[in-house]
């Protein structure tokens, strides 16, 4: 990789031990995927918790920490694994809590803003066309490269760290021209209403297709869908397929014809959704014999949006005994949510509200599992149904509305 | 690929990264992902209906032909490594960063580039030699 004098310099430690600690990581990535050069970015996105770093990653962490490790950009931090809040049946290690919040104190003084967020592009910042980010979280990098056209690959663990340090990634994947062209051609037939009929449409592309580098190109979709519809149709996308980019025609920035999506590359085979294929996807999910299930909002985190959708779905309703519910947001929406009565409303009904959380990276979620007998976890997100199972649980793909009908109920429908 | 005297077989692969390691082989028929397939704290795939379901990874060369989402790849086998449960090697059919960047960070050696038809070839259990240098894998009687 040709190396600049500033990055020479890192890597010579001029820059301090993190500095070139970091560098050293990234320059090792870049050669595996045969980076020429590394590119500027204006904007990182730390993904790391105990449940996924545990104590290596803590380690790695207070190192970087006592090198005086300094974010080099403006930097936002991922959903934690812990609610840290009273929840009765969510009940998570005390020891683990204390690592958790030794993290984001580690974060803090990196610099970054501690955001605890998986819709950073919601609610946080909104990279322009061209952009060049480096964010470590497969949701947040699929909508920063489809729908705000900006540049970033996924950036896990100490890579996410390590560009926020460096200000800098190499060049490869979908910082590259030639990668973001489409590959795929997908002619879309069906009605998606919900958020949850998205999700299945990525679900239908994305699990027979698994390819970091394969870019469905979206074709007939005729009403201009919302950012929550974008947002579940991309993070199931990233979950079922792996995959970091799609083109909508006419719809997202760099493919306002099919012709500029597929850039002149053409596609590897064509694929038609229909309304039958959205509904075969509901159908597959079977229920099981149960005493207690669980019906989750989350994966990814609840917009405002959809928390008044919620509020309104759940206002003077209530949850049925067997049935727990549970929805994730991020700080600002709660405080949001909170100010307008969604809380309250959601609440009322036994709803229960976790901040600055994600649902499925939750610590210790297989024993909370264990310990309440939850067997079927009911969902409007399709990566959530998808991303949950280490964790054993039988899940279930619903529409919203049906979810909610299902949790007032108990009927599992 | 080359067929060798003492019927060992040599398999190519595209790219690769990190020491030279033997070991035996756990054949995976689908994506891998540590957070959704695998129980972190044991080794063992727990998802259920996975095709390597109930089977452990620790000491293992794991052949994967793609990835899932999933950016955990990152930290995750670093923490394994700590852990003492950590695969010796990942060989994939195709990969993303992530499984690059946590490799690399746990000093696992990782290659992508092996073939559908080439992993055919490969019985779980069997031994390995993965040589990251020469970008190959042969197989150890």
């Amino acid at each position: 990789m040709h190396l600049t004098d500033i990055e020479e310099s890192m890597l010579d430690g001029k820059k301090g031990e993190a500095v070139r600690e970091a560098l050293a990581f990234q320059l090792e990535v870049g050669k595996f995927f045969g980076a020429k050069r590394f590119v500027p970015i204006t904007n990182a996105h730390l993904m790391g918790d105990i449940e996924v770093m545990g104590n290596a990653g803590l380690g790695l962490l207070r190192r970087l920490s006592d090198h005086h490790g300094q974010c080099a950009v403006p930097t936002s931090t991922n959903a934690r694994c812990m609610h840290f809040g009273e929840v009765e049946e969510l009940r998570q290690d005390i020891v683990e809590i204390e690592k958790e919040k030794e993290i984001v104190r580690h974060i803090k003084d990196m610099g970054a803003v501690a955001t605890d967020t998986c819709i950073n592009y919601q609610t946080v910042y909104q990279p322009k066309l061209g952009e060049h980010v480096a964010w470590g979280d497969t949701g947040t990098v699929i909508y920063a490269n489809s729908v705000l056209g900006a540049r970033t690959n996924y950036e896990g663990g100490m890579s996410s760290f390590a560009a926020s340090l460096t200000a800098r990634t190499p060049a490869y994947g979908f910082h590259l021209d030639e990668n973001r062209r489409g590959s795929l051609q997908v002619n879309v037939k069906a009605k998606l209403l919900d958020t949850a009929d998205w999700g299945a449409l990525g679900k239908i592309i994305g699990h027979p297709n698994q390819d970091y580098f394969s870019v469905p190109v979206f074709h007939g979709i005729d009403e201009m869908p919302l950012s929550d519809h974008l947002k579940h149709l991309g993070a199931s996308l990233a979950s079922y397929g792996s995959m970091a980019m799609y083109h909508m025609v006419g719809i997202t920035p760099e493919a306002m014809t099919s012709a500029q999506a597929f850039s002149g590359r053409h596609p590897d085979h064509i694929i038609e959704v229909t309304d039958a294929d959205i509904a075969s996807v509901y159908s597959g999910y079977n229920y099981l014999e149960a005493q207690a299930n669980i019906v989750v909002f989350s994966g990814p985190q609840l917009s405002i949006f959809e928390m008044q959708n919620l509020a309104k779905l759940f206002d003077g309703r209530h949850v049925a005994n067997g049935m727990h519910v549970y929805v994730t947001t991020n700080h600002a929406v709660w405080s949001d949510a909170k100010r307008l009565g969604y809380v309250e409303t959601l609440e009322k009904s036994g709803v229960k509200i976790l901040q600055g959380v994600c649902f499925y990276i939750l610590q210790r979620l297989t024993q909370i599992r264990e310990e309440n007998g939850w067997t079927n976890l009911i969902s409007n997100s399709a990566k959530l149904v998808n991303t949950i199972t280490a964790h054993r649980f039988n899940t279930i793909l619903r529409k919203t509305h049906q979810c909610v009908e299902i949790a007032c109920s108990g009927k599992l429908t | 690929m080359q067929w060798e005297i003492n019927m060992s077989i040599k398999l190519q692969l595209k790219r690769a990264w990190g020491p030279s390691v033997e070991a035996p082989v756990l054949v995976m028929k689908e994506g891998f992902s540590p957070r959704y397939d695998l129980d972190r704290w044991t080794g063992v795939i727990s998802r259920i209906g996975h095709t390597a379901e109930g089977q452990s990874i620790v000491g293992k060369i794991l052949i994967i032909p793609t990835v899932k989402g999933g950016v955990a790849a990152g930290w995750a086998f670093y923490d394994l490594l700590q852990k003492g449960i950590a695969p010796l090697g990942l060989i994939f059919g195709k990969l993303n960063p992530v499984m690059v960047q946590g490799a690399i960070l746990a000093n696992i050696p990782i290659a992508d580039g092996l073939d559908k038809e080439s992993m055919l070839l490969l019985r779980n259990g069997a031994n390995i030699k993965f040589d990251p240098s020469t970008k190959s894998i042969t197989t150890v009687s």
